[in-house]
């Protein structure tokens, strides 16, 4: 289960946070395919939010295929995120171009900056 | 008038006394089942007016409301109303009262949600005794109680600590999650509604400012800001703008692609209202759509 905390101040839209939590939540494992999401109402009566933002997150969830609703069960995940296990061949290589990156002497932000640059291009206009 | 309409109002207006001001005048609005609404305006702009006419207390000068498809008296027994003095029976006890209420709800009257309400307080205490804070959850529990299908509140959160009122908040989305009630709650204090609310009525000097969903009017405003100098917002409706040394800023309604070299950011909602507020000028986009 998942505990939602909203941040009125962090410029981003309420159930942009839910979605991203949600996200965040999948990729590390704290929600797995099966599990039920918090109904509207137990959402609302712990953050006060309005009803409407929950659902428009969870509909945006179901959208992106993540999770599905069942009329009078409730939401449930559908699949989990995050391709890349931890142990998964694509991880060892990068682990192998991070100590080479080290190795030429780059320091951690140069590196994030090039990661993140090659990411950029790569995955242009995707979604996060 | 269809079900699915909480309230409406036709050149709604009402003055006190045949001298008097008008407290409100060609009000205008609808407001959809299952909203929950925010009436913001200055203090004495006619918010408690607007909300003792919906709730049937005192009667329309001119012009017409709707509530719940009815008549504000004939829709009382489905709706709830906490006024801003909350008048309840100082020598009746916590307990007392919420007997009351059942006796007056004969039929729907919920005692978990009423009993939910005031967990926190001595059922054995007199409603004289209560500070402000402990008075309103006792008001709101009789309102909650009652199930009703639409719940006006007068400042709710005024008398409320943070805590009380982040509950009292959780408490009310919770009804309106479980039962689709439609909840509408005066305010000046805008930010305390902005992540509750989806739907405005903006009310000041007896006007309606404002009407409609939250989402839908932040979309169609925009903040800009650029060069004072040569700055045509031409086509554009600006509600309102301020020129600090060379810089423009505006919060307009753009007509259209903006030209020229302007910043742009999406306002917040009490940027929004603010903005309505010192511009008084700027005319209402739901009015004009339904025009």
């Amino acid at each position: 289960m998942v505990d939602y905390r909203i941040d009125r101040h962090s410029g981003v839209a309420t159930y942009v946070q839910i979605v991203q939590q949600t996200k965040q939540a999948l990729r590390l494992g704290l929600l797995r395919p099966g599990d039920r999401l918090p109904t509207a109402r137990e959402v609302v009566e712990a953050t006060a939010i309005n009803p409407n933002t929950v659902l428009k997150a969870y509909r945006e969830l179901e959208r992106e295929g993540l999770v599905e609703a069942r009329r009078g069960l409730g939401t449930f995940v559908r699949r989990s995120l995050g391709a890349a296990p931890a142990d998964s061949p694509l991880r060892a290589e990068l682990e192998e171009w991070a100590d080479r990156a080290r190795g030429a002497g780059l320091e951690r932000d140069d590196v994030a900056a090039l990661f993140t640059a090659v990411l950029d291009k790569h995955f242009q206009g995707d979604p996060s | 008038m269809s079900s699915d309409t909480a309230l409406r109002a036709d050149a709604l207006g009402k003055r006190f006394g045949r001298r008097g001001g008008w407290a409100l005048r060609d009000c205008a609005f609808r407001l959809p089942t299952g909203r929950v609404c925010a009436v913001v305006g200055p203090n004495g702009a006619g918010k408690s007016t607007l909300l003792s006419l919906a709730a049937g207390l005192t009667a329309p000068t001119e012009g017409g409301l709707t509530v719940l498809g009815t008549s504000p008296a004939k829709a009382r027994p489905r709706v709830g109303h906490v006024a801003q003095d909350k008048p309840l029976y100082p020598q009746l006890t916590v307990a007392e009262t919420l007997l009351m209420g059942a006796d007056l709800n004969a039929g729907r009257w919920d005692a978990a949600v009423a009993g939910h309400v005031v967990k926190d307080l001595d059922p054995r205490a007199r409603v004289r005794t209560l500070s402000g804070g402990q008075r309103t959850r006792v008001a709101l529990a009789l309102a909650l109680g009652k199930r009703p299908e639409l719940l006006l509140l007068d400042e709710p959160m005024a008398d409320l600590d943070p805590l009380a009122r982040h509950e009292l908040m959780g408490t009310l989305m919770g009804q309106a999650a479980r039962h689709g009630t439609t909840i509408v709650l005066s305010s000046h204090v805008i930010a305390e509604l902005e992540d509750s609310c989806d739907h405005l009525l903006l009310v000041a000097g007896g006007r309606i400012r404002l009407a409609g969903e939250i989402d839908e009017l932040l979309d169609a405003h925009l903040r800009v800001s650029g060069a004072a100098a040569g700055a045509d917002l031409g086509p554009h409706t600006v509600v309102e703008s301020r020129v600090t040394g060379r810089q423009l800023t505006a919060l307009i309604r753009p007509a259209g692609p903006l030209a020229g070299d302007w910043r742009t950011t999406a306002p917040s909602l009490e940027e929004l209202v603010l903005a309505h507020l010192r511009g008084p000028g700027a005319p209402n986009p739901t009015e004009e759509r339904a025009a």
